[in-house]
C-alpha cells in the first residue's frame, strides 16, 4: 500500500469538514465538521508513524492519535455546553444569529 | 497486498461519501448517523494500518461517546426532528471554492513530496513480534514511560474541560 492512499484520504476528509465549518450554520452541524477534520489529521499520524519500518516511530503515531482523540472528547463536551447556552440564551443555535462582538 | 487495497478502497470510498453527506444532509440526525459511518470506516482503517488500540479506542470513543453526545446535543437544541431549511449559510459557493483549493493545494504537496513511497510491507513478520513491537502493549508502555507527562497533562485537560462543560451547562 502506498502511503500517499492514506494521506490523500485525510486531506478530502480535511477538505471536506473545512467545507462543513464554512457552510453550515447550525451549531452541532459545525461540530460535527470540526470531528471530521480531527479524524483527518488521525489518519495522517498513524499512517506517517507506519511509512518508517521502525516500530518505535508507529507507536508514537499511534500515542499521539490517542492524544487528538481525547481532545477531541474534550473538545465536544465543551463545545455542546457552550451551543446549549447559546440555545437556552436565543433559542436558536443559528451561528449567523451569534454577532455579539460585531464591530 | 490486492486484499489490503481493496478493503482500503472500500472503506475510503465509504467514508468519503458519509463524509460528503455529513456536511450536505437536510436533516441533523442523519448527518449524526452518517458521521458514524464515517468514523467506523476511519477505525477499520486504522486496523489495516496494524493500529488496533487505536481502531478500538475510536470505536468506544468516538462512536459509542461522542456520537451520543451530538445525538443528545440535537435532541436538547431542536425539539422537532426531521428535515429542516436553513442549515446552510449563504456562503455555500465561497466555502466550497475553499474547500477544493486547499484540496488542490494539499494533493500536490502529497503527491510532490510523497510521490510512490510504500508502506513497509509487514507479511513477512510474524504475528506474536507485531504484536510485541506495536501492539497494544507496546502502545501502554510508550504512553506510560515516554509519554507520561503528556499523557498527565492531557488527563488534566479532560477534568477541566468536564468541570467546563457541567459550569456551562447547568442552569441556575
Amino acid at each position: 500500500m502506498l502511503v500517499n492512499q492514506f494521506l490523500l484520504l485525510g486531506a478530502v476528509l480535511f477538505s471536506i469538514g473545512v467545507y462543513g465549518v464554512l457552510a453550515r450554520r447550525n451549531g452541532v452541524l459545525v461540530l460535527m465538521s470540526i470531528e471530521l477534520i480531527l479524524n483527518a489529521v488521525n489518519i495522517n499520524l498513524v499512517a506517517l508513524g507506519a511509512l518508517r519500518n521502525d516500530a518505535t516511530a508507529a507507536v508514537t503515531g499511534q500515542v499521539f492519535a490517542l492524544f487528538v482523540i481525547t481532545i477531541a472528547a474534550a473538545e465536544v463536551g465543551v463545545g455542546l455546553a457552550i451551543i446549549l447556552l447559546i440555545y437556552r440564551n436565543r433559542s436558536s443555535v443559528d451561528l449567523d444569529d451569534v454577532d455579539l462582538m460585531k464591530g | 497486498m490486492l486484499a489490503q487495497n481493496v478493503t482500503f478502497g472500500i472503506l475510503a470510498a465509504a467514508a468519503t461519501l458519509s463524509a460528503l453527506r455529513v456536511v450536505t444532509t437536510k436533516n441533523v440526525v442523519h448527518a449524526a448517523l452518517y458521521l458514524v459511518v464515517v468514523l467506523a470506516s476511519i477505525g477499520a482503517l486504522f486496523v489495516l494500518l496494524a493500529a488496533e488500540f487505536v481502531a478500538v479506542v475510536q470505536i468506544l470513543v468516538y462512536v459509542g461517546a461522542i456520537v451520543v453526545l451530538f445525538l443528545f446535543g440535537i435532541m436538547l437544541t431542536r425539539p422537532e426532528l426531521g428535515r429542516s431549511a436553513g442549515l446552510d449559510n449563504d456562503q455555500r459557493v465561497a466555502g466550497a471554492v475553499t474547500a477544493l483549493f486547499l484540496l488542490g493545494v494539499l494533493s500536490f504537496v502529497l503527491v510532490d513530496f510523497y510521490g510512490d513511497d510504500k508502506l513497509p510491507d509487514l507479511s513477512g513478520v510474524s504475528r506474536a513480534q507485531l504484536t510485541a513491537e506495536r501492539g497494544t502493549g507496546a502502545v501502554g508502555d510508550a504512553i506510560f514511560s515516554t509519554f507520561l507527562v503528556p499523557f498527565e497533562v492531557v488527563a488534566v485537560l479532560l477534568l477541566a474541560a468536564l468541570v467546563g462543560a457541567i459550569v456551562l451547562a447547568r442552569r441556575d
